[in-house]
């Protein structure tokens, strides 16, 4: 692939958890296609599917754009979203704000930034009270 | 263990699948799917009373080939035409899911993830 920087764009609708995971998945297929370590497209992929379906369920929707290059894929994540108001705490396996109606789903665990911690080589979060949350994911390859 | 074993151990349907002979390693019992994808493994089965398309993604992600789906669920037509996509095969089976669980690691499938 050489050093050509590969740039996408998703956009992602609010509470469709049927359609949940489009992103994700095209990611995947693009990165087993350009011949990416088995390994590091699994890290990828479900550190951007967890924040694709935070997005979907807390974020109100969003937007996705991918940055693929020879070393690394970058995932930045961002939703117009309530915001995260303890950072800390949301990093804690176990703890979430998901409703009743979210866990029926299989989601609100309290996973979601733990996992993409654990799979994403930098992990960053930008997160404002009634503004939004932005998660950027770097997967070096 | 082969995949046409785990149906016959959990008297299971195959609703779809054409890899009957593939090899399960290891096995993943869980209706959240994050704690799924905090579990690293190859060859993995994924049990779950979840019937929801975000079961066939979820196994999409880690490379899951084939999902059970206990306590008799039967999933629909949205969560099919997902696995048919995404070839990954799928059953039901009427055991809940601690005894499907225990018959599973009873014939042997023992593996599990990293912690």
């Amino acid at each position: 692939m050489g050093d050509n920087l590969m740039k996408l764009h998703y956009d992602i609708p609010a509470y469709d958890l049927t359609y949940a995971g489009e992103a994700s998945s095209n990611v995947k297929k693009l990165l087993v296609q350009l011949g990416i370590d088995p390994v590091r497209v699994k890290k990828a992929a479900i550190a951007m599917y967890e924040a694709e379906i935070n997005a979907v369920i807390h974020g109100n929707g969003g937007a996705a754009d991918v940055e693929i290059s020879s070393g690394r894929i970058v995932i930045c994540i961002s939703d117009k979203g309530p915001g995260i108001a303890d950072l800390e705490l949301a990093m804690q396996e176990g703890w979430s704000t998901a409703s009743d109606e979210i866990r029926e789903m299989g989601f609100g665990a309290g996973m979601g930034l733990p996992n993409m911690k654990r799979y994403a080589d930098r992990l960053d979060i930008d997160t404002e009270v009634g503004k939004g949350t932005r998660v950027t994911i770097t997967v070096n390859f | 263990m082969k995949l046409v074993e785990v149906v016959k151990t959990l008297d299971a349907t195959l609703l779809y699948g054409n890899d009957t002979e593939m090899d399960i390693v290891s096995a993943c019992g869980s209706d959240l799917m994050s704690d799924v994808m905090a579990y690293v493994k190859e060859n993995v089965l994924l049990l779950t009373g979840l019937v929801s398309p975000q079961v066939i993604r979820t196994a999409e992600m880690m490379d899951i080939r084939a999902v059970v789906f206990v306590r008799g669920k039967t999933p629909g037509e949205n969560v099919m035409e997902l696995a048919r996509e995404k070839e990954i095969a799928v059953m039901t089976t009427d055991n809940p899911m601690f005894i499907a669980c225990g018959k599973l690691y009873n014939a042997g499938l023992t593996g599990k993830g990293v912690w």
